[in-house]
């Protein structure tokens, strides 16, 4: 299948102080429609930078960013203004990307203000409820406001406004690194499931390798603005060809437990007993 | 040495029925022990560990006994108080800034302490806060005592958050998500240190998240909150191989599949 995104020898430089900084260094990406490509790196690694100027919230310093077929530098503003309908973004913070005053109807209408053929009226309307509904939120919860939600039902509404206009790509940058883990799940199902229906493309910047192996089909590992391996999920986890990405799987927290409550009886019909001395590996 | 016996916290607001976000939770914590406290947002556990270093907002109120060696913590006046900050109990934030001067270099502000309430002479507050600094693992610790925070990485930030939290030798750590803001790698650093410390120092340590993955590396114990309440409490192992309750295992569940894997593995 044709690529939908295709990033091609990606640079931005900021120069501070004398010092040119590269928070992008070259770098190449490909991803096909309906796919979800994770990007995984730790903070400084790019990948926020990678984000913005995908979204062309930002110019890159060299190459281009191709969204089928199309270099988003090389279109007019009002041509890159239509083509926005095409790719929309999700935040980490729920609580900041949402204005308080206004009504959820208004948050979520936000990318129609761009277009010039937009529905109105009772059509408009309609199209928000629809989008409510796809993201797991009732229609009626058009007239609220954003502090009556929780978290969780945050980052639902900013989903909700991101896929009003069927964009075929979602860039969601840590969209689910400040909720809670239980909310988090719900919201990875949601994506999986919008991907499903819709055939939505999912570029998904995270900080985290669990969420990477749950939900994208492949990954691009980051490191101080330059890709360092890229490929399927399962071969890059469980076969990482690098010693960045060995060093990142290996920090991952896990349910091992290694405290002193490992060497305690698992039987709570055992006596409890305190081990007389810890040595930690 | 640690006990706190049926503790409610009461908020009050203004033309609001006053809102109760602990509902009675105990716990016991011996000298050398680490106790796991994991919860999510609005579970209490944040607020546990403000009620036991009495930093509590104005308009809480706080019921039942927070037992330090026998003296009921809330019962001491705040001067009472400001003695078992420090000096008994240190605590450790989840970001560094919060707790950090901006403007004061860091040797500076670790040895503040060591001045103030060790009456240290400041020749001797340098040099303890240069051993602090080592304790902690910052790299060339005699050159880094003189920056200052911003000229750090977040993960030395934290470092020197926990050389103050250390620099009254107390015998009790509180630390509230130490790790939450920093990236994985530098996550593991800091809570081997963590670790260290309470194994070389004999220091207890009451460590929260809401990271069943950060708990399970350090806590003997752990104690699961839901809303203000204590869910179930019992040896770190036991709670993740076995849950007692339908809600522990929600957590569990919501971990990504690779974490809950390691759990599968270490059972075999």
């Amino acid at each position: 299948m044709p690529d939908l995104l295709a990033v091609r020898n990606l640079s931005r430089h900021f120069t501070a102080g004398g010092h040119t900084i590269r928070a992008l260094d070259d770098v190449s990406l490909t991803l096909a429609p309906g796919r979800i490509l994770g990007v995984v790196g730790e903070s400084g690694s790019g990948k926020s930078t990678l984000a913005r100027i995908v979204m062309a919230l930002d110019r890159p310093t060299h190459g281009e960013v191709a969204i089928a077929g199309r270099n988003l530098f090389a279109l007019s503003l009002r041509d890159l203004r239509k083509a926005r309908r095409g790719f929309q973004m999700v935040f980490q913070d729920p609580y900041g990307s949402l204005d308080p005053r206004q009504r959820v109807g208004r948050i979520v209408a936000e990318p129609l203000h761009l277009l010039p053929d937009a529905p109105r009226g009772s059509e408009r309307r309609d199209l928000i409820r629809e989008a409510l509904r796809d993201v797991g939120l009732s229609p009626d919860d058009i007239d609220r406001y954003p502090h009556q939600f929780s978290g969780g039902q945050r980052q639902r509404i900013a989903i909700a406004r991101a896929i009003l206009t069927r964009p075929r790509l979602l860039v969601a940058d840590e969209a689910t690194s400040a909720l809670d883990l239980t909310v988090q799940k719900k919201i990875l199902e949601l994506i999986l499931k919008l991907r499903d229906d819709h055939g939505i493309a999912v570029l998904f910047i995270t900080h985290d390798i669990g969420v990477v192996d749950e939900i994208c089909d492949e990954v691009a590992v980051m490191q101080d603005g330059r890709l360092v391996e890229t490929g399927p999920v399962r071969q890059v986890l469980d076969a990482p060809a690098t010693a960045y990405t060995k060093r990142l799987i290996a920090a991952e927290p896990t349910l091992a437990v290694i405290g002193r409550g490992a060497r305690q009886p698992a039987s709570p019909d055992a006596p409890p007993h305190d081990p007389p001395h810890t040595v930690r590996p | 040495m640690l006990a706190v016996e049926s503790l409610r916290v009461t908020f009050r607001r203004d033309r609001a029925p006053p809102v109760e976000v602990l509902r009675g939770v105990s716990l016991t914590l011996e000298r050398g022990a680490t106790l796991g406290i994991v919860g999510e947002s609005g579970s209490g556990k944040s607020v546990l560990a403000l009620s036991v270093i009495g930093l509590l907002p104005r308009n809480a109120r706080a019921e039942g006994r927070v037992l330090l060696d026998g003296t009921d913590l809330l019962t001491l006046s705040e001067r009472g108080m400001r003695d078992v900050r420090g000096r008994r109990i240190g605590m450790i934030f989840q970001e560094p800034m919060t707790a950090l001067n901006p403007a004061m270099r860091v040797g500076v502000q670790i040895a503040e302490g060591l001045r103030v309430r060790r009456g240290l002479s400041r020749g001797n507050a340098r040099t303890e806060a240069l051993r602090l600094l080592d304790r902690v693992q910052i790299p060339q610790a005699g050159r880094r005592i003189d920056s200052y925070p911003h000229e750090m990485s977040g993960g030395e930030r934290q470092r020197v958050g926990i050389a103050i939290a250390l620099a009254l030798e107390p015998d009790l750590l509180i630390a509230d998500e130490p790790t939450t803001a920093l990236d994985v790698t530098v996550q593991a650093g800091i809570l081997d240190i963590l670790g260290d410390l309470v194994a070389d120092l004999g220091l207890s340590l009451i460590l929260i998240s809401h990271d069943l993955g950060v708990i399970a590396r350090l806590a003997d114990r752990t104690l699961v909150m839901h809303r203000g309440a204590e869910i179930e409490q019992d040896a770190t192992e036991r709670v993740l191989r076995r849950p007692g309750h339908d809600y522990t295992r929600t957590l569990i569940d919501a971990m990504p599949r690779r974490a809950r894997a390691t759990l599968e593995a270490g059972r075999a």
